[in-house]
């Protein structure tokens, strides 16, 4: 920047002194907040032993957890038993169904070995597994009692007593045993979507359900295809999407209940709150104090005392979200009313009114708009609100997206919820964005 | 023009204005009634349906309303003292609900933190390093996302879906992950409302920044200043004071958001509040909530009188 001389120093100190000469707060205020704010961070990585943590964090874990957001695995076994042969088989709860047809990708070939599309090729025989991948041919022998990898081992396999695993990347992997080969093949997506492998509609291209739902015979002749294709998809096993459904529902309504209940509830005390509406001081400052403990005890705390009372269920998240908001809402419209012009009120009051009348006419239209703003602001933020108390069993989607995560092999389905609960939110964020609009007519922070 | 003339007219045109006002308050009484009436059937119909998928039901259980105030009474009222301050309790019987001593913190010789304000620190300290971080990393991502200091409009589309999608991404899901990573505790509490902070502040703060006079931005380019000397020098006194106590409401929510984390398994005291509640141990639970709501009254009243100094009677919203 330009450097100014002298003069111009002594120019602009004469016209504005305080500029130059400063309390001492505003010369060492913003260093001393700044050290303070360092001294506390280094207080805080010492209480929580951040290094230590962050260190023994199993970071490889966030990877897999995430990539098992969008992929799923296949894990066939292939077996030599005694007589020379190989059999497959399939773990039980596999995405192919309790009995699958081979797939495309797993060959036969003439000799009675198999070859698995994966990587650059995996070829099983009886004597030996041949593993292409990573730009060379790896041989592992498994005719003796445990299997040798040929040659020498390169970083992707890890060969212990009785086992070689072998990492084929995002392909997956293998696990090798004397005379077994776990096969672990990745594929992106989310598999049996619509329809699990229980259902009579499994396995079928969207042409033949189609036409099967438009024109073929009865399946189920006790209903029509439609509606067993609707049963089958709300009550697919893998992805439950009858439950997850209701359960998002669940989380949309206690925030609506709870807020509409809140916002029903605080507009009258909110009248007696307001200092210029009420002129009773005790009055007015007892039920700031209620607004303020409503408001403190939280929706955690409330919620853990409502499912004792009603039991687990979206009426005690309701019931939390509404005692909250009574505070939230009272103290917002209290200032609210406080902050108003008082010239339509006494014009009104001028004429002869009626007290009710004032309000009606002279205080409603005023404040109206903030108050309409306000109230979708919260639905909206309780819909997130809503969702966390669900965890701890006040109803809704967040009791199940927790214990989906609990197992830590179920990250499709938290996969699924979370897109959902996106969506929710963005859809109800830009409803209440234009809802706001429409009533305020502008745009308000 | 006569005077019979005149008041016919008169009485034309007011006839023609009442007749307007009446056309257009009947409309607005209309839209208010479909708005009603639209408002009370979503009502009438989410209490049944929240009713019946609720465990226990309303007026079934509604006489037993009160009956957590039976266990919640203490046998002796003292024992919620001890229980606050970790002195061993008579009834003592080798029983988890009068092991008040057992999660002393011992600091120095005799001298102990009492196990429940060891855990109401590590809650507190959980959201406020969480709210310090997130305003710090909030800040440049907004002045990333606002249109009068950042000319790229790839640059703003990228920090602005950064900001809507942390704010919007649950952060019970957030504190899965990382429990799963770092293991259970309060470090993956800290993860998960840092991340969300830095979207709420983030979109916060550049609808803030948009907002600002850009007068002295112009002096402090007129005279040759960098980008960052603009952003220092122009933007950034104008809008401190308005980010900071929009940091500090943060810190308000956080408090309550690091409780909730904590009672679905992120420690600190949220968790040790569900187990009391749970269990109905009510010396206990009567304790953790009296330190509870006297800590958040606390933050609040200080937020409140800090924000008051920083930019003086302003209306917030209590956002989450």
């Amino acid at each position: 920047m330009t450097m100014i001389n002298t003069f111009d120093r002594r120019d602009i100190e004469t016209r504005f002194p305080e500029l130059i000469h400063r309390t001492r707060w505003q010369r060492f205020g913003a260093p001393l907040v700044i050290i303070g704010t360092l001294l506390y961070v280094l207080y805080a990585v010492w209480f929580f032993n951040l290094p230590k943590m962050v260190h023994e964090a199993h970071w490889e874990r966030f990877s897999i957890y995430l990539l098992q957001w969008v992929s799923y695995d296949v894990q066939p076994q292939f077996r030599v038993k005694d007589n020379g042969t190989i059999d497959i088989r399939y773990p039980r709860f596999s995405v192919l169904g309790d009995d699958p047809k081979q797939p495309a990708w797993i060959k036969t070939e003439a000799d009675g070995s198999y070859s698995v599309d994966m990587a650059g090729g995996v070829h099983i025989g009886r004597t030996e597994t041949v593993v292409n991948a990573h730009g060379t041919s790896l041989t592992i022998r498994t005719s003796g009692t445990a299997p040798a990898v040929v040659g020498a081992a390169p970083s992707w396999v890890s060969a212990s007593a009785d086992n070689v695993q072998v990492d084929l990347g995002l392909s997956g992997w293998l696990s090798i045993d004397a005379n077994r080969v776990k096969v672990v093949k990745r594929f992106f997506g989310w598999p049996n979507f619509i329809f699990d492998s229980t259902s009579p509609f499994f396995g079928k291209s969207t042409g033949e359900v189609v036409s099967l739902l438009v024109s073929g015979d009865r399946i189920d002749p006790s209903q029509s295809n439609l509606s067993l294709a609707f049963d089958n998809f709300w009550n697919n096993m893998t992805w439950q999407h009858g439950d997850v459904w209701t359960k998002l529902f669940q989380t949309i309504v206690m925030a609506f209940l709870g807020t509409l209940l809140g916002a029903v509830v605080g507009f009258p005390l909110a009248f007696l709150a307001a200092r210029n509406i009420t002129p009773n001081r005790l009055l007015n400052s007892v039920l700031k104090r209620f607004f303020d403990f409503m408001r403190s005890v939280d929706m955690l705390i409330w919620g853990l005392f409502l499912t004792r009372a009603f039991g687990p269920g979206p009426l005690s998240g309701s019931g939390a979200i509404f005692l909250m908001e009574v505070g939230s809402l009272g103290k917002l419209y209290a200032e609210a009313l406080e902050n108003i012009d008082n010239k339509p009120r006494e014009g009104i009051r001028s004429v002869g009114a009626s007290p009710i009348a004032i309000q009606r006419y002279g205080v409603l239209p005023q404040v109206m708009p903030v108050f309409a703003g306000q109230t979708l602001y919260q639905w909206e933020s309780n819909i997130r609100g809503a969702t966390i108390i669900g965890a701890i069993g006040a109803g809704g989607i967040g009791l199940k997206i927790w214990e989906a995560m609990r197992t830590n092999d179920n990250w499709q389905n938290v996969a699924y919820m979370v897109v959902l609960l996106l969506i929710v939110v963005y859809v109800f964020d830009m409803i209440s964005n234009k809802l706001r609009s429409a009533i305020v007519g502008e745009k308000m922070i | 023009m006569s005077v019979a003339h005149t008041e016919t007219v008169l009485k034309e045109a007011t006839h023609e204005i009442v007749d307007a006002w009446d056309r257009t308050t009947s409309k607005r009484r209309l839209y208010t009634i479909i708005g009603l009436v639209l408002i009370g059937i979503g009502f009438i119909g989410s209490v049944q349906y929240a009713d019946e998928a609720n465990a226990g039901h309303f007026f079934e259980r509604l006489p037993h309303l009160f009956d957590f105030l039976q266990w919640l009474i203490p046998n002796d009222w003292n024992d919620v003292w001890r229980a606050l301050f970790g002195r061993p309790s008579p009834l003592a019987n080798g029983s988890e609900a009068y092991d008040f001593a057992s999660g002393r913190v011992y600091i120095w010789g005799d001298f102990y933190i009492p196990e429940y304000f060891e855990l109401m620190i590590t809650t507190l300290n959980i959201a406020i390093f969480s709210t310090i971080f997130g305003f710090l990393i909030a800040v440049p991502l907004a002045f990333m996302s606002a249109r009068n200091i950042t000319p790229s409009p790839a640059i703003r589309f990228g920090a602005r879906r950064v900001c809507e999608f942390l704010r919007a991404f649950p952060e019970l899901v957030f504190a899965g992950l990382f429990a799963a990573v770092l293991s259970a505790g309060p470090v993956p509490a800290i993860a998960a409302i840092l991340l969300h902070t830095i979207g709420a502040l983030g979109k916060l703060f550049y609808e803030i920044i948009e907002n600002i006079d850009m007068k002295p931005d112009e002096g402090v380019r007129s005279v040759g200043g960098t980008r960052l000397e603009r952003i220092r020098f122009a933007a950034l006194p104008q809008v401190l004071p308005n980010l900071i106590s929009y940091g500090l409401l943060r810190l308000e929510i956080n408090v309550r958001a690091s409780t909730i984390i904590g009672a679905v398994g992120g420690g600190g005291i949220g968790e040790e509040l569900r187990l009391a509640i749970a269990r109905g141990f009510g010396a206990k639970t009567l304790a953790l909530l009296l330190l509870l709501f006297l800590t958040i009254i606390a933050v609040d009243q200080l937020s409140a009188w800090l924000r008051k100094k920083l930019v003086g009677e302003h209306q917030f919203l209590l956002a989450h």
